[in-house]
């Protein structure tokens, strides 16, 4: 599975300098391009309103933080007179929107959102890494009848249309009362992942020698004290980057999000789209939550680039 | 990854395994117990949130149940929702813009991934530091790709036709990339090749690399020309990797919803309205209950099929 070391500059695998270059230019160039419209959206959450919708588009233009703020908070639209009768403003946000004849009305939904993302995520990963955990161990460890039909069913479940899966659970939860609640989306979320979660610690965890345990058996440790003392502290890496998975899906997810909930625990990126302003869409307020909505994600892929490649392979490829 | 043995695990001990078997026994849970213990509640959970729901829907699938006429009673019609639908042509024509969409969009990913592949592979300087970058786009929300991708193609402010103009002439308001029923296809096969490439690079470099250097030695031992390695060498040894990534963009893509529904919501008309999409109006607009399940559990065979091969594949590459 590893790559034999590449041997010496002699070998005949190793390219060319010019193939090199060559190679280099275009994938660097591919890289450029495909950046860009992320660049973009990250320049347009600091446009004004008008230089957002400048004809031709504006890549050189007065940086404002008008988006940030409009993505934080509701505004009306004032009279003059009303604003100038109003005591001075005192923040800069204040003096920001007024320069537009609006004034905060209040906060927006953002921060509630954000904090549905939040507790959905990481409740749901939670579940998932501790439940995946135990049954990984348990299918790399142990003889379990049918293991293999069980991991193809765990498996498939992943695999299913969200919008079809969506229809039925709509109908279960209207019974129990789960719909646009936080422990549904959790409990479902955690369904979700835990098939990954399932086949990508298995993976880990078959890569702990089984001596080890067997050696702490041995010296008197349950099954469970060797499974907490002797293969979790090495399994460690693998929850880890398995529980970054399980938080990307959940953080990222819109078809279960969008048809299941409508207000109490709808999460950002249902709600995203639908931050508007006078007359459509507030595309530096929307530009702004786009931001602070990719920036983990950006930082998550960055952490976890050794663990990639098994994360969405199911932990069949490994590097 | 540093081997953590604990410090009284001694392997002198382990003539004395038998004896504490018996004491483990004794003391904790047998074997089977624990391995029942740690599996069934995952069992469990998928159970209740994926197979009894599941089962619920096969059953409304055999009714007429329409949640917004729930004052109606609810008959049993049989096989009249798969009758229905098998034989409504919007449907079929649904399904074949879902398919036309789906080989696009894998062919192009798999064009262009295996391509990048192929000249990230030479390792040039920084190549691991752009790898990086290229991955971006398929780590974020396909919701969120969705929506900003429709600032980006408006036809007056958008840089995409901006861009377009520049180097073509064509005045970027005269076209609008997400509107138009010629463009529109198109435009949700280039984002997501733009999302999806990367998935098939990275599955593709795993692949090359798996390719130990003495075949390509011994091949130019064997003095064949490049063209001859590549076609003899570098294509059938990544092809179970290809096969992998291919079989996943095709699932994943016959059942997308998220992007497709943020850009273009299945229009203009329904050019753009991918089987799923047509599921969602269905179940969750029109609320045909009974029908649409019908339809969910055909989407359910074809892709538990596709998962199948999918899997049978996964398992191959794995013992590579």
């Amino acid at each position: 599975m590893t790559a034999a070391a590449k041997s010496s500059a002699h070998s005949v695998v190793e390219a060319t300098p010019r193939a090199k270059t060559f190679a280099g230019v275009i994938v660097i160039l591919y890289a450029v391009i495909t950046i860009l419209p992320l660049l973009w959206i990250a320049a347009t959450a600091f446009k004004s309103q008008s230089d957002a919708i400048a004809y031709p588009p504006k890549v050189v233009f007065q940086p404002t933080l008008e988006g940030y703020v409009n993505l934080f908070t509701v505004r009306t639209r004032q009279t003059q007179e009303f604003i100038a009768n109003l005591p001075p403003a005192t923040t800069w946000y204040d003096k920001l929107v007024r320069q537009h004849d609006m004034v905060i009305a209040g906060p927006s939904k953002v921060v509630p959102r954000f904090i549905n993302s939040l507790v959905i995520g990481f409740g749901s990963t939670f579940l998932a890494v501790l439940l995946g955990t135990l049954a990984a161990y348990a299918f790399s460890r142990f003889r379990i009848p049918l293991a293999d039909d069980l991991l193809f069913f765990i498996l498939s479940t992943r695999m299913m249309p969200p919008v079809a899966v969506a229809i039925p659970v709509y109908l279960m939860y209207r019974q129990l009362n789960l719909t646009d609640t936080k422990i549904g989306m959790i409990l479902l979320y955690t369904a979700v992942n835990v098939s990954l979660a399932v086949w990508l610690l298995k993976g880990f965890i078959d890569e702990i020698p089984r001596e080890y345990e067997e050696a702490a058996l041995v010296d008197g440790y349950t099954r469970l004290q060797a499974l907490r003392k002797v293969v979790l502290p090495q399994a460690v890496t693998g929850i880890a980057a398995t529980a970054i998975f399980c938080l990307i899906f959940s953080w990222n997810e819109y078809a279960f999000a969008v048809l299941l909930t409508s207000g109490d625990a709808q999460t950002m990126p249902p709600f995203i789209p639908f931050i508007i302003g006078e007359g459509g869409q507030d595309w530096p307020a929307v530009a702004a939550a786009t931001t602070l909505f990719v920036i983990p994600i950006v930082m998550f892929t960055i952490l976890l680039r050794r663990h990639l490649l098994r994360g969405i392979t199911f932990g069949a490829v490994r590097k | 990854m540093t081997a953590i043995i604990h410090p009284d695990a001694s392997a002198d001990r382990i003539s004395e395994r038998a004896r504490f078997k018996a004491a483990r026994r004794v003391r904790g849970l047998s074997d089977r117990g624990i391995a029942w213990l740690f599996v069934a509640p995952t069992i469990a959970l998928l159970l209740a949130i994926n197979i009894f729901p599941l089962i619920w829907m096969i059953r409304l699938s055999f009714t007429s149940l329409n949640l917004s006429m729930s004052y109606l009673p609810t008959r049993f019609v049989g096989l009249d929702n798969f009758n229905d639908i098998l034989t409504d042509e919007d449907v079929w024509a649904r399904l074949q813009t879902t398919a036309s969409f789906v080989v696009w969009s894998v062919a192009l990913e798999v064009l262009i991934g295996f391509g990048l592949a192929l000249l990230i592979n030479r390792q040039f300087r920084s190549h691991s530091f752009w790898t990086t970058i290229i991955l971006l786009p398929m780590m974020l929300s396909p919701a969120v790709v969705g929506n900003f991708w429709t600032l980006l193609f408006q036809p007056q402010i958008g840089p995409f036709n901006y861009v377009v103009g520049l180097f073509t002439g064509i005045p970027p308001s005269s076209f609008s990339m997400t509107g138009e029923v010629a463009l529109a296809p198109w435009t949700i096969v280039l984002v997501d090749t733009w999302m999806w490439s990367p998935y098939v690079m990275l599955i593709c470099l795993a692949g090359l690399r798996s390719i130990p250097d003495y075949i390509y030695e011994a091949a130019e031992v064997d003095r064949a020309s490049s063209l001859r390695q590549f076609w003899s060498i570098t294509l059938p040894m990544v092809m179970p990797f290809l096969m992998l990534a291919v079989l996943f963009r095709a699932i994943e893509n016959f059942k997308m919803f998220d992007m497709v529904n943020l850009l273009t919501s299945g229009g203009p008309g329904s050019t753009t309205e991918l089987v799923s999409i047509t599921l969602k109006r269905d179940a969750f607009e029109k609320w045909r209950t009974g029908y649409s399940s019908a339809l969910a559990i055909i989407l359910f065979v074809t892709v538990f099929g596709a998962a199948n091969i999918y899997v049978k594949v996964l398992n191959r590459v794995k013992q590579r």
